[in-house]
């Protein structure tokens, strides 16, 4: 097991590598100097220079490159173009209320998808298991800014039971903090109910169809035990894999979803940078994110073995 | 078929094989009445946006300042935006936008991971270094890279397409390749590898033909999530630039109203989650008939 870690990990080096090429290459060869967005239109070429130099874009594409990672790997995500403080810092205050609502999206959405999606595997083919599957076809056709502001016309608008958007932290109070959060973390979920619920289904499906099923009914269990201990159980490993998708995927739904509501998160944070144009800042994500992005991938890589003791690695 | 002795006939049998069997699978697949009514409705869409001058609209780019943000009415069926313009002719002609963009960005993606694909599943040196490429490129998050695509080069029609394009390649190439790895063990392969047929034959001859169906799945997802995607990029206002009428853009352009006007985003958001929810349905359908091993999974 360790030695199958370490050589997980090892081989998300390579892949992070080549995300920092693409980040970096993306940026650097686009169109726009960041000199002349820092020192405005009315820059003379002397200050365009000296500003050039400051920032290493004097220098060769490939020595700013290794400078770059260099400065990564120290732990320097660099400093924002616009309002030159740290990358880290600004990532690091912005990081609470888009935590709170991915964790706030990944629990509905396992509450919910699990439980709907074992019984419409129970009742398969009949209208429950059609109803469920409809919904499912309909819930990732809806742009999520769409269900967002549904939500807000009927909760907001017209029921008047809770606030249009806006974002309080936990320090505030819990009920302004949940009550914020409420109709973001629907409006994200919807999605992934929808994508896990599916998943759900399929995998307690092809585990029903299994010998010891058969078994644990002919020796007279409870059809609950049958379908939470005996099927739900097997069908752990693809469940376990698209909750973890479902979670490396979250963040475009989080730019949208903060986006709609007012928050004040990472998402906000992306879009704020890209139109400012501030690449630190937007390098910094696309990074901070695919790191993410990796490591579920190998958390869900390490769980595959701790709840399939079939699979060794 | 298979005794044959003729050294043409175990090459050609794939082919001949592949070929009907999927039109057949195809008929079978639309005949259930969900998938009939989401063609009909797709049918309609494209109907709507080739005929869009003839359909009671306006100019859509029109700026009407007497005429701005009222209800609906018989003269704007569905009421105007913050600059007069009629928001019934912008979706109508939305459609076109919304449609070419989604069209569009399955032939990227699909062409180009195709390519990749192959030449990834073939040549045993170019794999490892292609398919590094590619898991990085799943590793960004798609929207971030459209995101920071988009504003980086500057908004366009081509840039968006772009945009939306290249986070779907990866996937193309991980099934594409997938395909052409168990293909080139299959017997019929290797007899014709042996037979001495070149290799661009050999591939499309006796390779490209098996990834027609998954191809075919693929590209519907693909299609339904471009049209999302464009509708998200503009909503966020990193998409297409805003006098084109899109449907992302026409619901962008309200947000400022939606308290006011709710239907000014609900109605075009109707109209987006109606189309893809066809294409979604279409490909589901699709899929069970085409690649049963898909089927079983998701």
């Amino acid at each position: 097991m360790p030695i199958f870690l370490l050589r997980r990990l090892l081989a998300a080096i390579p892949v992070l590598a080549v995300v920092a090429v693409i980040v970096f290459a993306m940026l650097r060869l686009s169109s726009g100097d960041p000199a002349i967005i820092l020192a405005g239109d009315g820059a003379t070429p002397e200050q365009l220079d000296a500003i050039r130099a400051s920032m290493g874009l004097d220098k060769p594409v490939i020595t700013q490159f290794f400078l770059w990672i260099g400065q990564l790997l120290h732990g320097d995500l660099g400093t924002s173009l616009i309002s030159g403080l740290p990358v880290s810092g600004m990532i690091a205050d912005r990081f609470g209320p888009t935590l709170a609502l991915c964790l706030g999206t990944i629990a509905v959405a396992v509450a919910v998808a699990i439980p709907v999606g074992v019984l419409a595997a129970w009742r398969q083919g009949k209208p429950l298991d059609r109803c469920v599957m409809a919904a499912s076809v309909l819930g990732f056709s809806v742009p999520v800014f769409i269900i967002g502001y549904a939500l807000i016309l009927v909760f907001a608008r017209w029921l008047g039971w809770l606030p249009v958007q806006g974002y309080q932290p936990p320090s505030a109070g819990l009920w302004p903090f949940l009550q914020r959060l409420i109709l973001p973390t629907l409006a994200l979920s919807t999605t992934y109910i929808a994508l896990i619920a599916r998943i759900v289904r399929t995998s307690v499906i092809e585990v029903m169809g299994e010998d010891f099923i058969r078994t644990a009914r002919a020796k007279g269990l409870k059809e609950s035990a049958v379908l939470i201990n005996h099927a739900l159980g097997n069908a752990a490993v693809p469940i376990v894999t698209i909750i973890g998708v479902s979670i490396a995927m979250l963040i475009g739904g989080v730019v949208v979803t903060e986006s709609v509501f007012n928050i004040p998160g990472v998402g906000r944070l992306v879009l704020e940078a890209v139109l400012a144009r501030d690449y630190p800042i937007i390098q910094a994500l696309i990074l901070l994110f695919s790191t993410l992005y990796v490591l579920i991938n190998l958390v869900i890589d390490v769980l595959y073995s701790l709840l399939d003791p079939r699979i060794r690695y | 078929m298979q005794t044959s002795t003729h050294p043409a006939a175990p090459a050609a049998a794939p082919e001949a094989g592949a070929a009907s069997p999927l039109l057949a699978q195809i008929k079978r697949t639309l005949r259930s009445w969900p998938v009939m009514i989401a063609i009909a409705v797709l049918l309609l869409l494209v109907a709507m946006a080739v005929f869009a001058p003839w359909l009671g609209t306006t100019d859509p780019t029109m700026l009407d300042s007497a005429q701005r943000l009222k209800p609906i009415s018989a003269a704007h069926w569905l009421g105007t935006d913050a600059f007069g313009r009629d928001v019934f002719s912008r979706v109508v002609y939305g459609a076109r936008v919304s449609l070419t963009i989604g069209l569009g960005t399955v032939v990227i993606s699909l062409t180009v991971g195709l390519f990749i694909g192959i030449v990834a599943g073939y040549f045993r040196l170019a794999d490892a270094i292609v398919m590094r490429v590619m898991d990085g490129m799943m590793a960004i998050p798609g929207i971030l890279l459209a995101i920071a695509l988009v504003s980086l080069s500057g908004a366009s029609l081509i840039t968006v397409l772009i945009a939306i394009s290249v986070p779907d390649i990866p996937r193309v190439v991980r099934m594409v390749r997938s395909v052409i790895l168990s293909v080139r063990n299959e017997s019929y392969v290797e007899a014709a590898t042996v037979l001495g047929t070149p290799v661009p034959v050999l591939m499309w001859r006796h390779m490209l033909p098996s990834t027609l169906a998954p191809l075919i799945v693929q590209g519907t997802y693909i299609f339904a999530s471009a049209i999302l995607a464009e509708a998200a990029l503009s909503f966020l206002g990193a998409g297409i630039p805003p006098e084109i009428p899109s449907w992302g853009n026409v619901m962008a352009e309200s947000r400022v109203y939606f308290m006011m006007l709710p239907g000014l985003i609900l109605y075009p958001g109707i109209l987006v989650s109606l189309t893809v929810l066809s294409v979604n349905v279409l490909g589901d359908a699709l899929r069970d008939a085409l690649d049963p091993r898909m089927a079983r999974r998701i």
